[in-house]
């Protein structure tokens, strides 16, 4: 859109006299666009693209390993893994938890009225109950670190003993719903493709925190055989994931396969899964595969939630797709039948 | 929403509408509506392409080559020449008021939905959960805007600008039900007068229960970006979350065996 000062609008409209003076217009004899059957108003956008800015998609990555950790350390508490690896884990829950909101107020177009999101709980609000779950996860987070680390400091009572698995329990719990909602924020929105696919949306980004909270622990040096499974088990998924986004036909992941964001989509699935998988299959007996194996995979997540991102922009502007998915469902619909809100 | 409140209306009729774009001036200059800069679009009359956070009116110019009815323009290339004035559609089931976080969002005693501007803080959730693209975050402003159904000449008594600046009646402004009404008539006269393609716009049969800005159209919906059947995005919760919840509990127990087995 041009520039609504007076000079700017002044100069657009020389340029246009020119044009015309010189013979490139002539208004009379053009044919204009003309409109039939079931086209959409000359395929100008019939939705908003998503305004959110670049602090979303990495929230989005941060959230999901920040999630993830806690349920990590409470799986290592469980089954008496190291306590330095539950000592990080528990860690990265609270540094995360730190950074998350910081980027969402920051994404906020008036950030100093980031208490209103908590002015209500309304359940039918993904928004809403991820900003409670982002809360309720920082309490969490610092009471399992705190109690944590007193433990580790030698205050070994009883009841501290019983509030640090409270702490860590309630941390791991909270902490998948905030690797999760993620999926169902995006999921639950006019957008089709991201509403299309919002069966999937929550699993591919629980298991892109999954791989990148293990990845994480291998670089710091946890090269032990429970992360190397959990990076496994996360490329593993994401390879399947990768060939059904590839291979299915859906008309509404069109944006997934074009321009910009059909390109990152397509090199971060490749990172996060076939190139983790292989580099982890091959040369994953040595410290320096299971560490390049981790990178890919983190490298992936995070160029991952911004192809989505950018995806469901490009969606956004694609009426006639939109359109002919619409006419789709309502032949297959049976007639007279109205469609309930809140089911499906 | 109790039977006592009355439920108000615009009904909006393409085949009245002269395309003079009385009512985005009226919404822009009583709501107080920022400038949102000018562009020559090529298409047709329209250089304001669709509705925004400082565009509540929007007038489309559609150029049909159909010529179902007496309604066409220009013998030598004849086509069909239909103007409409789109607005919110102030849905009974509204994507955006059950998405915003913060309850800026709520419904009017007339029915409307109303954006609290004291109240919003510009997260962008109901931009996207729109079915209809209408909401949108103003640039330089951070908050979402879209039509107040002029809230506050309403609760005084008034007609909403548009309406009230509307010189042919394309912009009915009443009571939903006989609004309602009123379009179905019309669209059944109009077919008698030959323009066999004329409907009204109203998807009571969609997820969104109904609107409260219906249109007389000719022609498909489609061809004034009305989607054919709109969904309010409350509908894909359950799927979501359920798919959120199962995973989420497949993964632990991943961890689990990660941690027990090794």
């Amino acid at each position: 859109m041009a520039s609504s000062t007076p000079k700017a609008t002044e100069e657009r409209l020389q340029q246009i006299r020119q044009a015309a003076a010189e013979g490139h217009l002539h208004a009379d004899s053009q044919t204009h666009p003309r409109i039939q059957g079931h086209d959409s108003y000359y395929g100008l956008p019939a939705l908003k693209p998503p305004t959110w800015t670049w602090e979303v998609p990495l929230y989005f990555f941060l959230g999901g390993i920040s999630g993830v950790s806690s349920s990590i350390a409470l799986a290592a508490q469980i089954f008496g893994a190291d306590p330095a690896l539950i000592r990080l884990s528990l860690w990265i829950a609270l540094v995360g938890a730190g950074i998350c909101p910081a980027l969402l107020i920051a994404d906020l177009g008036r950030p100093s009225r980031f208490l209103n999101m908590l002015r209500m709980f309304k359940l039918q609000s993904p928004m809403s109950v991820g900003s409670w779950v982002l809360v309720a996860f920082s309490g969490c987070a610092f009471l399992s670190v705190l109690t944590n680390e007193l433990v580790l400091h030698g205050h070994v009572f009883f009841a501290l003993i019983g509030l640090r698995w409270i702490g860590e329990a309630s941390a791991a719990l909270v902490g998948l719903l905030l690797a999760s909602y993620t999926g169902v924020l995006i999921g639950a929105t006019a957008i089709p493709v991201w509403s299309q696919n919002r069966r999937l949306l929550p699993l591919h980004f629980l298991v892109s925190g999954l791989g990148g909270a293990a990845g994480i622990l291998e670089l710091a040096g946890f090269l032990i055989p429970a992360t190397h499974f959990l990076g496994f088990v996360a490329s593993g998924i994401e390879t399947a994931a990768e060939i059904l986004f590839e291979f299915r036909k859906s008309p509404a992941d069109a944006p997934l396969h074009r321009g910009r964001a059909g390109f990152t989509f397509l090199i971060s699935g490749i990172l996060e899964g076939p190139a983790a998988l292989g580099v982890r299959l091959l040369w994953g007996s040595t410290p320096t595969g299971r560490e390049a194996a981790a990178i890919c995979f983190l490298a992936g997540a995070l160029l991952s939630r911004y192809a989505w991102i950018w995806a469901g922009r490009a969606s956004a502007k694609l009426p006639d797709d939109q359109f002919a998915m619409q006419r789709r469902k309502l032949q297959s619909r049976e007639p007279g039948v109205p469609s309930k809100p809140r089911v499906s | 929403m109790s039977e006592m409140v009355k439920k108000a209306a615009f009904l909006t009729d393409a085949t009245i509408c002269i395309g003079c774009k009385a009512c985005e001036v009226a919404c822009k200059e009583w709501n107080e509506v920022p400038a949102d800069g000018m562009d020559w679009s090529g298409l047709s009359y329209d250089n304001t392409k669709s509705l925004g956070a400082s565009t509540w009116r929007h007038v489309m110019f559609l150029e049909q080559p159909s010529v179902a009815g007496p309604q066409f323009a220009d013998t030598q290339d004849p086509f069909r020449w239909i103007f409409l004035s789109d607005v919110c559609k102030h849905c009974e089931n509204a994507g955006c008021l059950e998405a915003c976080p913060t309850g800026a969002i709520v419904r009017t005693e007339m029915a409307s939905v109303f954006i609290q501007p004291d109240i919003c803080n510009g997260c962008g959730y109901c931009v996207v959960t729109c079915p209809f693209g209408v909401v949108d975050k103003r640039p330089g402003d951070g908050r979402a805007f879209k039509c107040t159904f002029c809230y506050d000449r309403q609760k005084v008594g008034l007609t909403p600008a548009c309406a009230t600046a509307c010189p042919t009646q394309s912009i009915q402004f009443g009571p939903l039900e006989e609004l309602r009404e009123r379009g179905k008539q019309r669209a059944e006269e109009l077919q008698g007068r030959g323009y066999s393609d004329a409907r009204i716009y109203d998807p009571q049969e969609s997820s969104v229960g109904g609107i409260h800005a219906f249109f007389v159209i000719l022609g498909e919906p489609e061809n004034y970006n009305l989607p054919p059947a709109p969904e309010v995005p409350t509908t894909y919760l359950k799927s979501a979350w359920s798919s959120a919840l199962i995973s989420a509990a497949i993964l632990f127990a991943i961890i689990c065996v990660g941690f027990g087995l090794h």
